[in-house]
């Protein structure tokens, strides 16, 4: 009942237009993308409508923006569904929206397509959407993504794509699914479609700066939100489940988040991936919770510093650290056998102290919405992107960093990856028992180097 | 026609949405009865930083207490001088005519942009953590200062990987400047502001009449300011430059300096052949404030100039990648920044509030949340 509100589409012509989502033009391989939509759009615009239809699975604050850099760096794309755990959040999430004229034309979600509850994805997914995007926790990100897969649907999904090993195994299987299906799949790892950071690491491949012996990463910043659990019962005037507690204020359980190793760092680590076209083979790290302490601060570290080595015998040294009032620092560094460069500040330095290249300044790089530019034209020209291995992969590797963080041991890639060490419950409901609960002082337990065990 | 805007009268000039009113002179009937009720807060004492009259006035370094954080406060006589420009000046816009009278009060003004180190007491909460981590206790003050709005966590890392170590803070909202300046009010006993537009090309001019401070040749500009010429691509260390003839530095480039005011390129049409008091053209709406002085990448010498003035823009956050964004952050203005005053007439408690707090609701949800950590933690 809801076509009533889109003019001009009925069932008839949607069943065209999906058919010419999955199948269009092969014969446009080859040409540039734009040329290839613009050949698409001069063949079936004219019988088809092909507006992609989203559904939004997860509507924080990261969820809310992702669609809004979607809905604004596109064209005939519509947000028919939303759905999240929390009823609030939906609603703040649609108002905001809404209040953004140029893009509240292209909402359309009546009551019937917002979805609220642990299930919500899997009726958002129901829906008629060609696309999804997948911006929940992470944690919630294997099954989500399998199941979006499942249904055959397009997926754009946050970063990291997983909280543990055996959540990236179910991604990479997923994706091989995908990639049989042609389904697009797009990672939010918006660097890969920063125009400063494709050409420096074009360059670099290229031999800029000779062979690369190391890198350096870093996510030194200050601390993120935190949902206290008193002003959580004064904010919704009653005691919350333990499982609802740890949703509200996911930022501080690894099952959730991974880890801010994981849930922030991983941007700096793929850049590092990218550009070796490889990923690291063991690791080794140390890190804690040295500042950061208290019952509503969960169990995660505050601070990692992990070395990574890849095959080739080049490291990359990563630090990510979040408190207050220390160094800051998100940035990603390259040293070469005849240079060094500044990845994230788009700068090559092969002769000394000046620059002997630069990504022209002024140039303004809205990667937040090339990259869902970027995906929903390789759709319309029927070679869909597939970042999904990619994505698996650095989350891979900044879950290796935690796992040697955690254990305090040497780690291998390999070992790493067949860990079945799983932090997601068995059970998904507010009611249920949480992997994590809290001592009889409220704090949890902290992962401990040397003892705690991860593969 | 002096009285049009002296200090006894204020006028509404509705149709454009803002109004004026003397500075800090007297704010009469309207605001006394609607501004909150504040409790007092407590002068911690400084050495040399009270005076009674302006021959009192002199230098004096403020301290954040519980932190490492100082700077230097320089005072300002009062008095008259011709602000905006001539038309025959190069590089000059229409919204910096037509040249008018403009005289001020004696205040006090920062030597230096407000630094990271005095900035971060406030937006990272680092005066709460410290009292936290070292457990010390709360001074009256501190309790008073916890619980102004403070900052959401920044996404991002807010320096820009341009470093902190003795420079100037950048990026923050017009909102974030004010609410530091009643921070910082609040944590000293000693009232501070953002200088009002006026204030600042007064300070900035320092007696001069020029495009410059120090004089027309924009070929000087490097040895008093660092702009996109000289600046590398990024802020600098405050005070590596000459100053002014009053000994401020950095204000023309280094990071360009909110003011008070709401831009109105029409503004100065008001007071042709006028001698205009302590104007100032209050906050009504988030868009666009005025930012002064120029900044490290700006390209054009002529945006350094004592005159030229900046209109905030809503681009300034464009890649914040949340949604709602935030009410603190520029993203994508790491070059702005500001400096302090404090006048030598200290206003009466409404209109301090409403210096601070005038036009919030402007500035969208979440702007008048309340700090609660130093309560809740134990």
């Amino acid at each position: 009942m809801h076509e009533g509100s889109m003019p001009g589409t009925s069932p008839v012509k949607n069943a065209n237009r999906r058919e010419f989502l999955k199948t269009s033009s092969a014969a446009a391989v080859g040409v540039g993308l734009a040329a290839q939509f613009s050949l698409a759009r001069q063949a079936h615009a004219a019988e088809n409508d092909d507006t992609i239809r989203i559904a939004l699975v997860g509507c924080g604050g990261r969820g809310t923006g992702a669609i809004q850099d979607s809905l604004q760096a596109n064209q005939r794309v519509k947000l028919i569904a939303m759905a999240d755990a929390f009823g609030d959040r939906l609603n703040s999430s649609l108002d905001q929206l809404m209040r953004n004229g140029k893009i509240a034309p292209m909402i359309d979600v009546p009551e019937d397509r917002r979805f609220v509850g642990l299930d919500a994805y899997q009726k958002a997914l129901a829906t008629d959407c060609d696309l999804v995007i997948l911006a929940t926790p992470p944690g919630f990100r294997p099954i989500h993504f399998e199941a979006a897969v499942s249904a055959n649907k397009h997926v754009f999904m946050e970063k990291p794509v997983a909280t543990d090993a055996p959540g990236v195994r179910r991604v990479l299987a997923a994706v091989e699914e995908s990639k049989k299906k042609n389904l697009g799949v797009g990672v939010g790892l918006q660097r890969r479609h920063h125009g400063g950071y494709i050409e420096t690491i074009k360059r670099l491949q290229d031999g800029a700066i000779g062979d690369i012996i190391a890198a350096r990463v870093y996510w030194n910043g200050g601390p993120p939100w935190v949902h206290r659990r008193s002003e959580l019962k004064q904010q919704y005037g009653r005691d919350l489940s333990e499982m609802e507690y740890q949703l509200r204020n996911w930022y501080y359980f690894v099952w959730l988040c991974g880890d801010n190793i994981v849930e922030q760092h991983i941007h700096n680590l793929d850049v590092i991936n990218w550009l070796k076209g490889a990923y690291p083979v063991k690791a080794n790290g140390m890190g804690g919770s040295q500042v950061r302490r208290g019952p509503d601060y969960g169990q995660i570290y505050d601070h990692h510093c992990v070395e990574f080595e890849y095959a080739d015998g080049t490291r990359m040294f990563s630090q990510c650290r979040q408190t207050e009032g220390c160094w800051s620092s998100i940035s990603e560094h390259a040293h070469g056998s005849k240079g060094y460069a500044d990845i994230s500040g788009h700068e090559i330095f092969a002769d000394g102290s000046k620059p002997s290249w630069q990504f022209p300044r002024g140039r303004r790089q809205r990667d937040y919405e090339q990259e869902h530019a970027d995906l929903i034209a390789s759709i319309r020209a029927g070679s869909p992107l597939n970042e999904g291995e990619y994505g698996a992969k650095s989350t891979m590797t900044a879950i290796l960093g935690r796992m040697c963080t955690y254990s305090g041991q040497v780690l291998s890639w390999d070992d790493a990856l067949a860990s079945t060490v799983s932090y997601l419950p068995t059970e998904l409901d507010f009611q249920a028992q949480p992997p994590v609960t809290p001592g009889a002082d409220g704090m949890y337990a902290v992962p401990m180097p040397g003892i705690t065990k991860v593969i | 026609m002096n009285s049009n805007v002296d200090s006894r009268s204020q006028y509404f000039l509705l149709a454009i949405g803002f109004f004026l009113f003397a500075l800090p002179g007297t704010i009469v009937a309207e605001t006394a009865s609607t501004a909150a009720t504040t409790p007092p807060v407590p002068l911690v004492p400084v050495p040399h930083s009270s005076a009674a009259s302006e021959q009192e006035m002199t230098p004096y370094t403020e301290i954040v207490v519980g932190a490492e954080a100082k700077f230097d406060m320089l005072p300002i006589p009062g008095g008259k001088f011709t602000m905006g420009s001539p038309e025959s000046e190069p590089g000059r816009k229409p919204d910096e005519g037509p040249q008018h009278e403009v005289a001020v009060e004696p205040f006090w003004m920062g030597k230096y942009e407000v630094a990271w180190d005095a900035f971060e007491e406030y937006t990272m909460k680092m005066n709460a953590h410290r009292r936290k981590v070292l457990s010390q206790p709360a001074t009256p003050n501190d309790k008073l200062a916890d619980a102004i709005a403070h900052p959401t966590p920044p996404y991002t890392d807010m320096s820009f990987d341009m470093g902190k170590d003795g420079r100037p803070a950048i990026a923050m909202t017009h909102y974030a400047a004010r609410m530091y300046c009643k921070w910082l009010s609040t944590k000293t006993g000693r009232y501070y502001r953002l200088p009002t537009e006026a204030e600042w090309e007064y300070a900035c001019r320092a007696g001069t009449k020029t495009a410059y401070s120090f004089g027309d040749d924009p070929a000087k500009l490097g040895e008093y300011a660092w702009y996109f010429e000289n600046a590398d691509g990024k802020y600098h260390k405050l005070g590596a430059k000459k100053p002014n003839p009053w000994g401020l530095y950095d204000m023309h480039g280094n990071v360009c300096e909110w003011v008070l005011d709401q831009y109105d390129p029409d503004y100065y049409q008001k007071f042709a052949g006028k001698v205009s008091n302590n104007p100032f053209a209050a906050t009504s709406k988030m868009y666009p404030h005025v930012a002064r002085g120029g900044h490290w990448d700006d390209d054009d010498p002529a945006m350094l100039r004592c005159a030229a003035r900046r209109s905030s823009d809503q681009e300034w956050k464009q890649q914040d990648p949340q949604l709602p964004q935030s009410v603190w952050y520029y993203t994508d203005a790491p070059w702005v920044g500001f400096r302090v005053v404090r006048p030598l007439r200290e206003p009466t408690a409404e209109e301090k509030q409403k210096i601070w707090d005038e036009g919030l609701d402007a500035e969208g949800e979440g702007a008048r949340i309340a700090y609660p950590e130093a309560v809740v933690e134990k």
